[in-house]
């Protein structure tokens, strides 16, 4: 029997997050039970229900960093003084 | 739909009772329900009818006196109005347990609809509330007959039950509702009725029923007057 993932929006707005899986004969199926197991007791504004197999999966690597470019990220230098001397000249300086 | 003169206890006692005794019969497959996911979704339609059986029995309470637990569990087996239909014990034949879904559904889902005209606002009240539960129910009951039919297996099964329980099904509802739900039925369901035949009426009880009465009614029976 095909599996379903189950995702869970509990209000409206928010993202939605993974609630769990079922095994269904059909989506008519996986429908019905969705509703039951995750929209029962009013706890869900809205279900995503997924085929498993519908979903992509990848793993870690996604890309192999090979080579040291820790300019590439965002943790790799202080913008702290630049932002001073920008604001300097912007006339906007504070703190 | 005009407004409807408010039921008599006994009519609300029918509809709780049927109710009662269908989510009992259906609550036997809980643990042995065909897979996990059937049997999690079929044990709580099995307590959905029990809670409307005990919202119809408060109602009846008013006009009959006691409270739901006296009227579900302290009269005498004779005394219940449930259908031939519920009493039935179908476990273990899946065929069967979804014929009788499928037709007590589409059927109660008429009587409800009216219950929602009715003159008692609370009752009409309550009515809404069932009937937004009950979609559901025959939402589930309706996929099910649809899946049987769809392999030549499932199909002969389903047929059976339905041609087996047809009788039964027409005793739940009369006049007005029951051309309603020969309408449904011809709609929804691979069947064609036999055109005549004699309805298994409410006010009988089948040979099953005592066994089920005594199973319902022994903890309550074994401490008579107990507080719980």
């Amino acid at each position: 029997m095909p599996i379903y993932e189950v995702f869970r929006q509990e209000r409206e707005g928010q993202p939605f997050q993974h609630g769990g899986s079922l095994e269904a004969p059909n989506r008519e199926f996986a429908d019905a039970y969705a509703r039951e197991f995750y929209g029962r007791r009013a706890e869900s504004f809205a279900l995503w229900i997924v085929p498993r197999e519908a979903v992509m999966e990848v793993r870690e690597p996604y890309v192999a960093p090979v080579f040291d470019r820790d300019y590439r990220r965002v943790d790799g230098y202080s913008i702290k003084v630049k932002l001073k001397e920008a604001r300097e000249l912007a006339g906007t300086a504070e703190g | 739909m005009s407004s409807q003169a408010p039921p008599r206890a006994d009519e609300l006692l029918a509809l709780a009772d049927d109710e009662l005794v269908l989510g009992w019969r259906d609550s036997e497959w809980t643990g042995i329900a065909p897979f996990l996911e059937e049997d999690v979704a079929f044990s709580s339609i099995a307590q959905t009818e029990i809670g409307h059986a005990r919202a119809f029995y408060e109602l009846a309470a008013r006009e009959l006196g006691g409270t739901a637990d006296t009227l579900a569990f302290d009269r005498r087996p004779e005394e219940y109005r449930s259908s031939p239909l519920v009493e039935l014990r179908l476990v273990h034949d899946w065929g069967r347990t979804i014929a009788r879904h499928v037709l007590y559904e589409l059927a109660d889902a008429i009587r409800v609809a009216e219950l929602k005209e009715s003159d008692d606002a609370d009752l009409a009240g309550l009515a809404e509330k069932i009937e937004r539960e009950e979609a559901y129910h025959v939402m589930h009951a309706q996929m099910w007959a649809d899946r049987l039919a769809e392999s030549d297996d499932g199909r002969a099964r389903l047929l059976a039950g339905l041609d087996e329980l047809w009788p039964y099904a027409l005793g739940l509802v009369e006049g007005a509702q029951r051309e309603r739900f020969l309408a449904d039925v011809a709609e929804r369901l691979p069947f064609f009725f036999p055109p005549e035949v004699e309805p298994v009426a409410r006010g009988e009880h089948v040979d099953e029923w005592a066994e089920l009465w005594d199973e319902m009614t022994m903890v309550r029976r074994s401490a008579p007057g107990g507080r719980w």
